[in-house]
């Protein structure tokens, strides 16, 4: 509905189509019929309500900077000994579901089941508690069902976390997060650099690849077991990048004898003592550090 | 001069009533710690609303280091963890704020539970309220895969494998969570998606409401 110009407004809109303003006195809600002093919220109450707010915007400040939020190593899908945890607040359901009952087959009573009727019963309550008392003392069966749940949640979040800490201690772990804080503190006192898990390490390639060695390499069948990159395949270790471990005598060693009871095989039958030595050259000068 | 804009805006939208709506109300003696102490457990409410205002806070000066993917998540985390500016002090507030939340969320559900003040004429609030509890929780579970550190990875993995676990839907909210059909690039996305966008537009909605009803209802009397 379209008002007409109203001369006494300072602003004339064209084709008004304003929501009418509205005719209820605008008086805020008091509280009268409560008993005692009330106070305005703006300014009395707000100013005190931000001092609190200060003090514990200030604690929690000095919590952070205390306690640095945990951080352990990035995550690696193969690692098979990480002992899952989820936050601390999910702890009652996870440890609920690890019952007889509500578990394996009974699984459904364990994830729909029982949650499903205390978070609906949760969520409902005002519908299934309709009596007019207020006070909890009056309410026996609504206070009780709810201290109940409470001493559950807190037995099943104890006895989560203990069980994960017995984990922890028979594989001889410590978590992550911890152990990361201590490698870098250690390394801090050591004055090192903070130890780094973000940069994959070196992936060292192969330095003289057209030298004459490699054709050896071929001929005497390395590759067939180290790969035809040298980069090693399975349990078989890289060649690449073996100068930084093992010095050329080593090497010339390790191929004249073997090595791991054969899993090498010595290779003095095969290679003349030259060729030995022309490949443990070649060998080591494969360093990461030579790129 | 702030009296003259103020005038100058309300002559055009009339915003007096307006903040009339939002503050202007009186503060009864029972619910008032300065009266009386044992009143500090009104405050819980309050003081939820406190820290989820500097969760949304901390969590948007987060992203603006954060890169959702998994090659460069957890590098950013660290990044910002070590080398940005107060940036351990930031993702310390939101990582502790996260539990901080939910403590204070609980204890002002209980305190509303046990006064009894969720009743008549006060369900559609309490009602609402769970709804914020369930979203905060969702808020958790999400944000705790987002460092894509080990415990992240293998949380998130477990909760999920539990979801799943439910007979019909679970497949399909397993399917929605992962994006595949393990945890990976696509769950990490999602997870950052929905931690960012999806729940906290959300809590927003939710919280409007919570507080519009409170103001339309007032307090609950004393007991």
């Amino acid at each position: 509905m379209a008002h007409g110009h109203n001369s006494n407004e300072k602003v004339v809109y064209v084709g008004d189509s304003r929501v009418k303003k509205s005719n209820h006195p605008n008086i805020p809600p008091d509280y009268t019929a409560f008993p005692g002093k009330s106070e305005a919220f703006i300014p009395n109450f707000l100013l005190k309500e931000w001092m609190v707010g200060c003090v514990v915007l200030v604690g929690f400040l000095a919590w952070t900077i205390a306690e640095p939020a945990p951080l352990g190593y990035p995550a690696d899908p193969t690692n098979a000994a990480f002992v899952p945890m989820p936050d601390w607040y999910f702890l009652f359901l996870y440890q609920f579901l690890k019952y007889p009952y509500v578990s394996q087959d009974y699984i459904l009573l364990g994830t729909l089941g029982v949650p499903g009727v205390l978070f609906g019963g949760l969520l409902l309550a005002p519908f299934l508690d309709t009596g007019k008392e207020r006070r909890f003392y009056r309410r026996p069966i609504a206070s009780s069902l709810m201290f109940l749940s409470l001493i559950a949640c807190v037995y099943l979040t104890v006895v989560s976390w203990d069980h994960y800490q017995h984990t922890l201690e028979a594989n001889g772990q410590i978590p992550e997060h911890i152990e990361r804080e201590e490698k870098a503190r250690e390394a801090a006192e050591a004055g090192k650099e903070r130890p780094n898990y973000t940069k994959p390490a070196p992936v060292a390639s192969l330095v003289d690849a057209d030298d004459p060695a490699m054709d050896i390499a071929k001929q005497a069948q390395c590759v067939s077991c180290h790969a035809a990159d040298l980069k090693g395949q399975g349990s078989v270790p890289p060649l690449t990048g073996v100068g930084d471990i093992l010095s050329k005598e080593e090497i010339a060693e390790v191929i004249t004898n073997g090595r791991n009871n054969g899993a090498m095989p010595a290779f003095k039958d095969s290679l003349s003592s030259e060729e030995i030595d022309q490949l443990a050259t070649w060998l080591s000068k494969q360093k990461t550090a030579a790129e | 001069m702030f009296k003259s804009v103020y005038n100058w805006i309300d002559e055009r939208l009339d915003i007096t009533p307006l903040w009339r709506d939002v503050a202007d109300h009186e503060v009864p003696e029972h619910v008032n710690p300065a009266h009386h102490f044992s009143a500090f457990v009104y405050c819980f409410g309050g003081l939820t609303f406190f820290i989820t205002v500097i969760q949304i806070l901390s969590g948007m000066f987060l992203t603006m280091y954060y890169v959702p993917d998994i090659i460069n998540a957890y590098a950013s985390v660290d990044y910002l963890q070590h080398q940005v500016a107060f940036g351990q002090i930031v993702r310390g507030m939101h990582h502790f704020g996260a539990s901080l939340v939910i403590v204070m969320m609980f204890l002002h559900t209980l305190r509303v539970f046990f006064t009894g003040s969720y009743k008549a004429p006060r369900e559609m609030n309490w009602v609402v309220g769970m709804l914020i509890f369930f979203i905060m929780l969702g808020l958790g579970f999400t944000g705790y895969l987002l460092p894509w550190d080990n415990k992240a990875y293998y949380a998130t993995k477990v909760g999920v494998e539990i979801a799943a676990s439910v007979p019909v839907l679970g497949p399909y909210i397993a399917d929605f969570l992962y994006g595949g059909d393990i945890v990976g690039a696509q769950t990490l996305t999602r997870f950052f998606a929905i931690h960012v966008f999806f729940l906290p537009g959300a809590l927003i909605a939710m919280l409007a409401a919570h507080f519009i009803m409170i103001r339309k209802q007032g307090i609950s009397g004393p007991l």
